[in-house]
């Protein structure tokens, strides 16, 4: 490579030679035309994945969780593995909107939205989870929120599950109000579009009266930018907590220090790779490749690199303090882990999150949309079965061996997980087809030429 | 939209170059005009100091309510863990702050949050889904590529006939009456 190639330029906001009104068509078009077929064809399924979702949901509570695959050593099956799973998923938006936010990345203004409606539709997934393993989530409310018992006592705020509610409660609700305020101006731009009366009444309505005043634009801006600073240290405790949830109790394989940046470094790793799948059908499907680029997409892949071997190393950690830290239970689960009955789950997660994505280094690999997927679908898939293998292999064999025992899931465990993907697409369908998925106005500020250049009077 | 009743009730110069608004809300400034902003499709940095506004004070409210987060939450896990219905678990003092720690941060966040949503709301004027510049129809250009100054003339202290000269003068080719529909109650409630 020559010297001129390694001097790497900053990833462009956009492709340079855009219109305002054209970006504005673009965008807007998929939200004010009959959606395609494709669209529907979509839908259907998602649609039908997310009915099976209900219906386990009816099953679980109708019946009880004793139709989960939950047994006694392994009392945290596959609910406690999807919930961390979309926790996860969710952070790459969080990460996307508010950290390369401050971190003046403006790259990130393309995806930005999209991700961080993926973080919202993520953590409502995630929240299903625990509130359904309650066994009666219409009580759940006054089991986790400070609520007195008819004995007045209170929930024990030692515990790490009441410091998931805060956190997951605080994290649900802020990524909502940070994605609202960033809507504000779109929707603006989508009521002054509209031609038909309802969808300007409706767009009207959301948009709050927003007029672009800059009076306006200035407080918008100053409350934009704390959003952002809030949600960074937000975004990195959320997952530390749910970390906690592991690390504070004494099984072999959870009780690690590692765990907090672990997750929080797999978080990241997951949530890019589930971004890259879904923009990069979003962007063919509603044409934005214009907007969303190779470089959008280049520069997420090498972020997915490099937590993927902050992950890898993490795992080598965990293997060498078993050995080192010399705990005979310890050194057991993960020789279990790597040469147990799930050891077939171990490799997978190996494979898929520190062997595979090593192919991004190279460069047309990671350009190409094609070439990329695979990666990207495998980078999933390992993700999910490293909260699997965390949650299922500690517990399956721990102190004690007379109750050991092997886990396997039943049909409605499967049934919500699949359904819960489903889920979350139907939400993502739906939010391409009613609210703008690229932030506009924001896109709209840093493109070439659109703020005011040097040598104008600011006195 | 708008009908015979509508009413002038201001003046809008509408830019297509976002240098020559700026440099066109500085001369505004210096007039000294009072009722009047700029509507800009999106943030115009330097903006506000061609203006002449003053520092949003969003940041010191959201410190003042993540502030109180924090109080309320010491107080909640100190209250009741302590003094409510004090347990020993595990041994631990009654009031092992130190476990209290993420539910301190997240509150703290919480709180900040809220604080800044509502400021958003409130400093920017949202919630009033009706105005003359919807009326006018000019939204749709500000929202899309143009760059708005607009003068507020319903005080009646200030002439259309000086503001429009004035706008003249700032090399302004687009300036049209700001109307009002009249007819109907404008109050949302």
């Amino acid at each position: 490579m020559s010297a001129t190639q390694c001097a790497v330029p900053p990833t462009p906001a956009i492709t340079p030679d855009l219109a305002l009104r054209r970006l504005d068509d673009d965008i807007f078009r998929p939200m004010e035309s009959f959606p395609t077929r494709r669209w529907w064809f979509a839908i259907s399924i998602t649609g039908a994945l997310a009915t099976l979702f209900v219906v386990c949901v009816g099953v679980t509570i109708t019946q009880g969780i004793g139709t989960w695959g939950n047994n006694i050593p392994v009392g945290w099956g596959w609910a406690i593995v999807n919930f961390v799973f979309w926790i996860g998923i969710g952070h790459a938006g969080t990460l996307i909107s508010a950290i390369l936010f401050l971190l003046r990345q403006k790259w990130r203004t393309g995806i930005a939205r999209f991700a961080e409606a993926m973080t919202i539709f993520a953590v409502i997934c995630a929240m299903q989870f625990p509130l359904i393993h309650t066994g009666r989530p219409w009580l759940a409310m006054f089991w986790l929120i400070p609520y007195p018992n008819d004995q007045s006592l209170y929930q024990n705020f030692r515990s790490p599950l009441e410091w998931d509610v805060f956190a997951v409660g605080t994290y649900g609700l802020v990524s909502l109000m940070f994605w609202y305020t960033g809507l504000i101006p779109d929707l603006a731009i989508a009521r002054e579009r509209a031609v038909h009366p309802f969808r300007k009444f409706a767009y009207g309505l959301l948009s709050l009266g927003w007029r672009g005043s800059h009076k306006a634009w200035n407080h918008y801006e100053k409350a934009y930018l704390l959003f952002a600073a809030l949600s960074t240290p937000l975004v990195l405790s959320v997952h530390s907590i749910v970390s906690f949830d592991f690390a504070v109790s004494h099984i072999p394989g959870w009780h690690t220090t590692i765990f907090p940046p672990y997750f929080v470094a797999g978080a990241i790793f997951s949530g890019f790779a589930m971004v890259a799948t879904l923009i990069i059908i979003m962007r063919k499907m509603f044409r934005l490749e214009h907007i969303v680029t190779i470089e959008h997409l280049s520069a997420m892949n090498k972020i997915i690199i490099a937590t993927s071997l902050m992950v890898g190393y993490a795992y080598a950690v965990e293997l060498f303090m078993a050995w080192y830290g010399g705990v005979a239970a310890e050194r057991y689960a993960f020789m279990n882990r790597a040469m147990g009955p799930y050891a077939w789950a171990y490799w997978t997660m190996v494979i898929c999150n520190v062997v595979v994505p090593q192919l991004l280094w190279f460069r047309k690999i990671r350009r190409s949309v094609v070439l990329m997927y695979p990666v990207v679908i495998l980078v999933n898939v390992g993700m999910w079965f490293e909260r699997f293998v965390i949650v299922v292999t500690s517990l399956h064999r721990d102190y004690l061996p007379t109750s050991w025992d092997m886990f396997s899931p039943t049909w409605v465990d499967i049934g919500l997980f699949v359904g819960s993907i489903g889920l979350f697409l139907t939400l993502m369908l739906l939010f391409c087809r009613f609210l703008p998925t690229i932030a506009t106005a924001e896109l709209k500020a840093v493109m070439p030429g659109s703020q005011p250049s040097h040598g104008v009077n600011h006195a | 939209m708008l009908d015979a009743n509508a009413k002038t009730v201001g003046m809008v110069g509408l830019y297509d170059n976002v240098d020559a608004l700026v440099q066109a809300a500085a001369t505004v400034r210096d007039a000294g005009h009072k009722n009047w902003d700029c509507h800009t499709p999106y943030p115009v940095h330097g903006l506000e100091k061609a203006m002449g506004i003053k520092p949003s004070p969003v940041p010191t409210v959201i410190l003042t309510a993540g502030l109180v987060g924090l109080i309320v939450a010491i107080a909640l896990t100190g209250g009741l863990s302590a003094i409510h219905y004090p347990i020993r678990i595990g041994g631990k003092a009654l009031l092992s702050w130190q476990a209290f720690v993420p539910i301190y941060f997240e509150l703290f966040v919480l709180f900040a949050a809220l604080a800044a949503m509502a400021s958003v709301i409130f400093f920017c004027k949202l919630g009033r889904w009706h105005s003359p510049l919807h009326d006018s129809g000019i939204m749709k250009e500000i929202t899309c590529d143009r760059f708005a100054i607009v003068f507020e003339t319903r005080d009646g202290d200030e002439s259309h006939e000086d503001i429009r000269a004035m706008l003249e003068e700032t090399g302004c080719r687009d300036i049209r009456p700001l109307l009002e529909q009249e007819d109907e109650d404008n109050s949302i409630i």
